[in-house]
């Protein structure tokens, strides 16, 4: 499966293992790539393969809200775990992001 | 020519047995974003022994990696990872040399753990320590790294020359924390 795809208006970002710093810039600069040429209006993040995350993550998704939010874009997670949640409300991402079940 | 035989005699002193309780680890690495995952799972398999949680595991690796992160790129300003040298030649790229020094001292179940970088220094500690700042919104950091480490961890302190570098420190008592929901 491609980690990065196009499916109607919306791009699914398929998250790696680990998702730090060292992978976060290939992530941002492909996601803002598609988000440009692609017309895309809201951004899926799928965690389901994650097994790891730092505050890198919380930056993946606060960029790309920014990207897309001034013109209504909408931000979802999907396969959300415990730990991974955990960081979002301590980050505040509740607000700007949508955890679908 | 004649042959010594010196006989080695082992007295009680010279046998000094730590106690199995404490156990003390430390290593030094380049300060380069591949190294990363090689510092949180080097702290995770120290620790594997006390058979800690999931969940405890993925607090103190999600806190040494804060802090070797912030080693990295803000210490040492060494920005990018994976994805600039992959889609650009390297020499595009210049690595600021450095090393990271992690150190990890187990006593019974309690962790301590010890991130130290000689690079760039933090001027004013408060104001870094607040949740979501950060000084590289253009990296899409999300300032909330030193919030992580204090969440995650039970202690954290850190200390902070500008100019000479940073020294983070924190503690954790494992196989003892029952699950916390945070509210918002
Ligand atoms: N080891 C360090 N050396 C120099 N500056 C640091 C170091 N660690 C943290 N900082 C400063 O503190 C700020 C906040 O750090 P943090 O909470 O981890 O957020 P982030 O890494 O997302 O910027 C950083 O933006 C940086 O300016
Ligand atoms: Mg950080």
């Amino acid at each position: 499966m491609e980690d990065f795809q196009i499916i109607d208006n919306c791009l699914m970002v398929r998250l790696p293992e680990e998702v730090d710093h060292h992978l976060a810039a290939y992530i941002c600069e492909n996601a803002d790539r598609f988000i440009l040429q692609q017309n895309v209006a809201h951004v899926i993040f799928d965690f389901e393969d994650t097994r790891f995350m730092d505050s890198s993550g919380i930056g993946i998704i606060m960029g790309r809200y920014r990207k897309i939010a001034c013109f209504g874009g909408r931000v979802y997670a999907i396969h959300v775990d415990r730990q991974i949640q955990r960081m979002f409300t301590l980050a505040g991402l509740n607000k700007i992001v949508e955890v679908l079940a | 020519m004649s042959t010594q035989i010196v006989k080695t005699q082992i007295t009680k002193t010279q046998i000094t047995k730590t106690p199995v309780t404490k156990n003390e680890m430390e290593i030094s690495f380049d300060a380069i974003s591949r190294n990363e995952s090689f510092a949180r799972v080097a702290v995770a398999a120290f620790v594997a022994h006390l058979n800690p949680t999931l969940e405890e595991l993925a607090d103190v690796k999600t806190a040494v990696s804060e802090a070797v992160t912030n080693s990295i790129i803000h210490g040492y300003e060494n920005f990018y990872g994976y994805g600039r040298h992959g889609e650009r030649p390297v020499t595009e790229c210049p690595i600021h040399p450095g090393k990271v020094r992690l150190k990890c001292v187990l006593e019974g179940d309690v962790l301590h753990i010890e991130v130290e970088d000689k690079g760039k220094g933090i001027a004013d500690l408060e104001q870094a320590m607040e949740p979501l700042f950060t000084t590289r919104p253009e990296l899409d950091r999300s300032g909330m790294g030193f919030a992580f480490m204090e969440a995650f961890m039970d202690d954290l302190e850190v200390e902070s020359v500008p100019g000479q570098g940073t020294i983070v420190r924190m503690m954790k008592k494992m196989g003892s924390t029952a699950w916390i929901d945070c509210e918002e």
